[in-house]
């Protein structure tokens, strides 16, 4: 029993770290311009996709990943100069306008990819499992909870100790301010969402040989991200990373002990931590 | 000159006519056509599988000059996206826009069920090479369709006897697609296996398009005899990989039901599902000469071995064939029907087959091990079990009395908690 214990709850934090590279970009995205992109999912599909060609065709797993990402990215600042850049201040033509995104999107995928579910064969060397104990587990979720980390430590130090970061933060919490004392916020817009979309691609060429890329994924991931992000509070990196590890562990363990309430166990911590908390756990407006 | 006024203006009519109704003629007998709808789910979690099935469809009709019964075919396929609503969409349009004859086709057990009133209804010849679902040859049956293979507890049957009697097990845990296909697989292994005396002691469902079996995987008791399991699609290779990931291949034997080692499966698949027992009626490897005719074909034109679909609707396009021959016209769907049960198939590629009382076949059941062949693993039958009815050793009319397998029956008495 313990060992199912055990077993379960790094499932789910690998579920988790996964969650937290898509979440991160959504939050970043909202927290810099009031952006709901709810094209975020699609953006995840396209990054699995593209992942798992280049693998397909080089071999290489860190170009696979880099270029998932790197493609996605491009989308996204392509997206945000012709069309987000000029609706800033009206969210339901963002939100509307991502939507079609994502729907044109989706199509475009299922007509390059076709219809069949695909899952890409990690390197051999983070392929195979490991015994920890008793415990057997799969190198590659392990990997995959690593990379979250370092992902998560990157964006920390980003906007905590550099230049670009103080100026993102300033930008956030004042923007007119920050174009008083001459910054670029429009410059710095674009960035942050390019690095939203990238984190999305990223999520997705790692998420490659975990859940794998299919049609329709982009729409169940894009639910999950909304639960972390609104459970962890909106616009903050902290609660994107604590929503995302309690999501993938909450939502591992309800699936093995109560398999009928899977939805339930997922979404009802999210109803209670609104009623209480209206900002989520570490929001702060 | 009157007359040739009259000459001019006939042949002005007459040519005026010729232009104005192109091709009013009566068509000949020999140019009679039939119609064929053919919903598939060609985009979805089984899209691989179930495009074989057009793949098997067509090559019959390539060897028979693009005719059954002697009438050139139209063949309209239609996209399910494996959804129940868009199975009935794709009925609707059939009948009602493209006025099809007949449909056969169709993958998944619920849409077999999402259609079963639509076409008892409007009379719609409906054949069904790959949908299992129990009941549309039991208590939801019509005189309107005819399956064209097992039902999905059919083979299993005769496996839950096989796993306690020849295989030794007595205490084993099933995973399971949580919908139809899944329970009344599972419902059937268990029955049998539990009738002669084994033990199901945990009974795992996992839903349709789980992308990740690690909370599943981890629950499964350590100390069971053996796994069984049956899942669908997409979902399978992520099942057997993940259960060699974490640790159990090697340590708790795993068999499974029908499908799970389907051609198509193997294909993508290494060393994870060596030594996985199935029960099935189809094996592409299996000796009969009917077969290797068959899979040979299929190999010289598609450049893989057929799985099960692609046999089932070659089959059903050889069974159309020859019913067509016989009702002669596919207008009256009761004599369709009535020349499809009349209609020999002791040269179908994988076996004998004959209707039962209830539109549903009597086949032979092949017990098939996964090993490892020269062009990758292959499903090798180690055993067979000849004329399996949809209802094994029980009485007919007693058995349809009882309940449909479902999540909650048979109920899991010997699960402990």
């Amino acid at each position: 029993m313990m060992l199912f214990w055990a077993v379960s709850v790094l499932n789910g934090l690998a579920f988790g770290s996964l969650l937290f590279l898509l979440s991160s970009g959504f939050t970043l995205a909202f927290g810099m311009m009031r952006v709901i992109n709810v094209a975020h999912g699609s953006f995840y599909l396209l990054g699995a996709y593209v992942a798992l060609s280049l693998m397909r065709v080089t071999g290489i797993f860190a170009l696979a990943l880099v270029g998932g990402a790197t493609v996605v990215m491009m989308l996204g600042l392509l997206s945000q100069q012709l069309a987000l850049k000029r609706i800033y201040s009206n969210q339901l033509a963002q939100v509307l306008f991502t939507m079609g995104l994502a729907f044109a999107l989706g199509d475009v995928l299922l007509v390059l990819w076709g219809g069949n579910p695909q899952v890409m064969a990690p390197p051999p060397s983070i392929g195979g499992s490991v015994a920890i104990g008793p415990i057997v587990f799969p190198k590659y979720r392990l990997f995959v909870m690593a990379a979250g980390l370092v992902v998560a430590a990157a964006l920390h130090v980003l906007l905590s100790r550099t230049r670009l970061g103080m100026a993102v933060r300033a930008s956030v919490d004042d923007e007119e301010m920050a174009q008083g004392v001459g910054l670029n916020t429009e410059a710095l817009f674009m960035i942050m969402f390019g690095l939203a979309a990238f984190l999305a691609g990223l999520g997705g060429a790692l998420g490659a040989p975990f859940i794998g890329a299919a049609r329709g994924i982009d729409f169940e991931v894009l639910p999950l991200t909304l639960v972390v992000v609104i459970l962890g509070g909106l616009g903050s990196l902290e609660g994107a990373l604590a929503g995302s590890l309690f999501v993938g562990v909450v939502d591992s363990l309800g699936k093995a002990a109560f398999p009928e309430l899977s939805y339930f166990t997922l979404f009802a911590p999210m109803a209670i931590v609104l009623a209480v908390r209206p900002t989520g756990l570490l929001g702060r407006r | 000159m009157k007359w040739s006024v009259g000459f001019v203006t006939l042949v002005m009519a007459a040519m005026l006519l010729s232009i104005a109704l192109p091709g009013t003629e009566v068509p000949a007998q020999s140019q009679q056509r039939v119609r064929v709808g053919m919903p598939i789910p060609l985009t979805g979690f089984v899209a691989e599988s179930a495009q074989e099935m057009v793949e098997g469809f067509k090559l019959y009709l390539e060897q028979s000059g693009q005719r059954l019964g002697g009438m050139a075919v139209d063949l309209r396929i239609e996209d399910t996206e494996a959804q129940p609503q868009m199975a009935l969409t794709k009925m609707r349009k059939l009948v009602e826009q493209d006025k099809v004859d007949l449909v056969v086709g169709y993958y998944l057990a619920f849409e077999g069920y999402a259609v079963r009133d639509y076409v008892h209804k409007n009379k719609v010849p409906l054949f069904l090479p790959v949908v299992a679902a129990d009941d549309l040859t039991q208590r939801k049956r019509s005189p309107y369709i005819v399956r064209m293979i097992w039902t999905s507890s059919q083979p299993n049957h005769p496996f839950g006897d096989y796993a306690y009697k020849k295989l030794g097990y007595r205490r084993m845990v099933t995973v399971g697609a949580d919908y139809a296909f899944g329970w009344e697989n599972v419902g059937g292994f268990q029955r049998t296996f539990e009738l002669a005396g084994g033990k199901i002691v945990q009974k795992i469902w996992a839903p349709v398009g789980t992308n990740d079996y690690g909370p599943y995987i981890a629950q499964i008791r350590r100390d069971a005899d053996a796994v069984y399991v049956l899942l669908v699609g997409s979902d399978i290779p992520r099942f057997f990989k993940q259960y060699q990931e974490f640790g159990l291949k090697g340590k708790i034997p795993l068999i499974g039901g029908n499908a799970v080692t389907d051609e198509d499966v193997l294909r993508a698949m290494g060393t994870e599902t060596e030594g996985v027992l199935t029960s099935h009626t189809y094996a592409a490897t299996f000796s009969r000469p009917e077969n290797q005719r068959f899979v040979n074909a299929f190999r010289t034109r598609y450049k893989k071995d057929p799985n099960y679909p692609a046999e089932a609707m070659y089959t059903a396009a050889l069974w159309l064939d020859r019913a067509l021959k016989i009702a002669g016209s596919p207008k009256d769907p009761l004599r369709l029907v009535g020349a499809v049960k009349r209609v020999d198939l002791r040269d179908a590629p994988r076996g004998p087959l004959k209707l039962d009382a209830y539109n549903n076949p009597i086949e032979t059941v092949l017990i098939r091990k996964v090993v490892k062949g020269s062009k990758g693993m292959q499903n090798e039958v180690i055993d067979t079990i000849p004329n399996v009815s949809q209802f094994w050793t029980f009485d007919p009319v007693t058995y349809l009395k009882g309940p449909a397998y479902t999540r909650t029956f048979p109920p899991c008495q010997y699960c402990e908690k």
